[in-house]
């Protein structure tokens, strides 16, 4: 290496005075610990402060001092209501939630009915962190212990009714008694949560015997098919025999006026003749036969008059071809 | 000395001190409960007050231990029921450090008091399962199931089932059982509840093939009252349907028979005036109706109408 080969460096510093570094250190350390003393909470949130560990105080939402490196804080979320998932897992929220179903939320949701039989449950909580001391210092995990005391009281509860109550009729009612118990668990654990409401999600019996619980909706739809389809035959054909039984009697009831009415008239006409008649009984006679032959005789075709002496001679009467014709 | 060596062992000394000084305080969180120990015995009871403590530094050491509720989880246990079902059941326990002194001399930390908790509280499990039948592991009173259209079918036969204990009595049973032996251990154990309660798997299917049959039996029973129901309802139709016809039919025979009679009486009243007079009026009514061009008249002239063609007197 040779002098000539590199620029010499000339870097100057700037000549502090021992004051100003002074000034630089307590500056830095002013600047740190008021970062270390100054804390914000959130709206939703609430600020716990301990001192050497110990709890001291709590701070509502905003800007708060502490004593930075004696004074610790945890933020706990008491306004945001947390909501907890069993038997299912949402994968992806959104418009088109997709859920998960895995082994494990299987065990979840396979449970004990009263009857001793099997069903498929599956519900969430929601809930509120109401007390952050007891949440944070009586009892440690809360949401693992949480998480164990509502499949303990859901499963309590289920125990005690039917597969038919949990999958249809009684799902409101259980769920309300879960969340009951489950509060009253929790004042008991001291564990700081408020349970804001239980819901049941999907129920059903397991996989294997849906299909049997799917023929039974259906046989009720097939009965009702068939007794609507009975009553269906029944207004049709019961109307229209009626209307037909209505009809054949008022055809009798046409043929009657018609009888009596010919009758009446014909018995009129007769009594209107024979009061005529019994004036001149033997000359009417003799007309009205007379006239009967004049309207008869002519239509006859074959007319044949016969002497009444003619005795001797045979009357043969060629009526072989008569009755061709 | 020089000014050197002062400054050294006066840097020394503050290290040391400051050391000596850090060494004497111990801070107890609110979670916390601490026993303190001189070489390796413990002094005094164990300190639960939270804050800032002093202890002589080094000769003195600060053992931490949970004060909180703490959670058991057992393992998942088959056991099987009185009446030999065997089950799978899972159960969680809580508990704390009650006296961090004994469980510190007989456990000494917490994955030993897990292991002994597993041993006294399963014990005891298994105990409590084998003397109960499965309703009273299931069901926590007896009350009465409410009947959906569907189970009015299998209540018909099947007799109700009621328990004497209960769910909630068993598990109280295993926690008085349990929590007499854990102060041995300087633990308090304070609740022990049933997690998940469920059939082994051999006998989950058979539970499936009970819950299938029961199901089709329901089923078919829907399917034959609705073939009864239909049925009753044409019967009742073909019977409305014969009463109709046969209503009327009485109805119109009763008109005709009427109107006839009638038309009798009235023919009747009529002709009666002179039955001769009307025979011989119907009789040349009938002469014009049978005879036509076919017909074929042999005459005689002796005949009233032809005897003019003879002669001409009366």
């Amino acid at each position: 290496m040779t002098n000539g080969d590199f620029p010499k460096l000339d870097i100057k510093l700037p000549q502090l005075k021992r004051g100003t570094i002074k000034l630089i250190v307590i500056a830095i350390v002013v600047v740190v610990v008021l970062a270390g003393s100054f804390y914000q909470v959130n709206p939703e949130e609430v600020g716990v402060i301990l001192q050497f560990g110990k709890y001291v105080r709590m701070s509502n939402p905003g800007l708060h001092l502490k004593i930075p490196g004696v004074e610790e804080l945890i933020k706990v979320p008491v306004a945001r209501q947390l909501k907890l998932e069993f038997g299912f897992r949402t994968a992806s929220a959104g418009i088109r939630t997709e859920y998960t179903a895995t082994r494990e939320t299987l065990e979840e949701a396979q449970m004990l009915t009263g009857d001793l039989n099997v069903a498929i449950v599956e519900w969430i909580v929601q809930y509120k962190i109401k007390d952050p001391y007891n949440y944070l210092f009586k009892l440690r995990d809360a949401e693992t212990t949480f998480r164990y005391m509502n499949e303990a009281v859901v499963r309590k509860f289920v125990g005690d009714n039917s597969v038919d109550e949990i999958i249809t009729v009684g799902r409101a009612r259980i769920a309300l008694d879960c969340k009951e118990e489950l509060q009253r668990l929790c004042d008991l654990y001291e564990i700081g949560l408020q349970v804001d409401q239980l819901i049941f999600q999907d129920v059903n019996p397991p996989d294997p015997v849906k299909p049997s619980f799917n023929e039974v909706n259906e046989s009720v739809q097939e009965k009702e098919t068939k007794i609507n389809q009975a009553w269906s035959e029944y207004n049709q054909e019961i109307p229209k025999a009626e209307g037909e039984a209505n009809q054949t009697i008022q055809a009798a009831e046409g043929y009657a006026m018609e009888r009596v009415n010919n009758a009446q008239g014909d018995a009129t006409r007769f009594r209107a003749i024979y009061r005529e008649y019994v004036r001149a009984p033997l000359v009417t006679r003799k007309r009205l036969y007379l006239e009967a032959i004049a309207e008869i005789l002519p239509k006859i075709s074959k007319k044949i008059f016969i002497d009444e002496k003619l005795q001797n001679v045979l009357p043969l009467l060629n009526l072989g071809q008569e009755v061709k014709k | 000395m020089n000014k050197q060596t002062k400054l050294i062992l006066l840097m020394a000394v503050l290290v040391g001190f400051i050391i000596l000084l850090g060494n004497s305080f111990y801070i107890v969180k609110e979670t916390n409960q601490v026993i303190i120990l001189q070489f390796g015995k413990p002094m005094g009871d164990a300190v639960t007050k939270p804050g800032l403590h002093v202890k002589l530094p080094f000769i003195r050491k600060a053992n931490y231990f949970e004060k909180r509720w703490l959670e058991w989880n057992g393992d998942v246990n088959q056991i099987p029921t009185r009446d030999k079902k065997f089950i799978e059941i899972d159960t969680y326990a809580r508990w704390r450090i009650s006296d961090p002194l004994v469980f510190f001399q007989s456990v000494r930390d917490e994955r030993g008091a897990q292991s002994r908790l597993d041993d006294i509280i399963d014990g005891e499990t298994r105990n409590a399962i084998a003397n109960y039948d499965l309703e009273e592991l299931v069901r926590s009173s007896n009350r009465k199931f409410e009947e959906t259209e569907e189970a009015g079918v299998l209540t018909e036969r099947e007799e109700v089932i009621t328990i004497e204990t209960g769910r909630d009595k068993i598990t109280e049973i295993i926690l008085i059982a349990s929590s007499l032996i854990t102060p041995v251990i300087g633990i308090e154990l304070k609740d022990v509840r049933i997690k998940r309660i469920n059939y082994i798997e051999e006998v989950r299917q058979e539970v499936f093939g009970r819950m299938i049959a029961e199901r089709q039996r329901i089923a078919a029973k829907y399917r034959s009252e609705g073939d009864g129901r239909s049925a009753e309802i044409r019967g009742e139709k073909e019977r409305e349907l014969k009463r109709i016809q046969s209503g009327a039919y009485k109805t119109v025979q009763e008109i005709k028979g009427k109107a006839d009679a009638q038309a009798t009486r009235i023919y009747a009243d009529a002709y009666n005036l002179d039955p001769e007079f009307y025979q011989f009026m119907r009789t040349l009514e009938t002469y014009r109706i049978i005879m036509d061009n076919e017909t074929i008249l042999l005459l005689s002239t002796d005949t009233e109408f032809l005897k003019y063609l003879k002669k001409t007197t009366r």
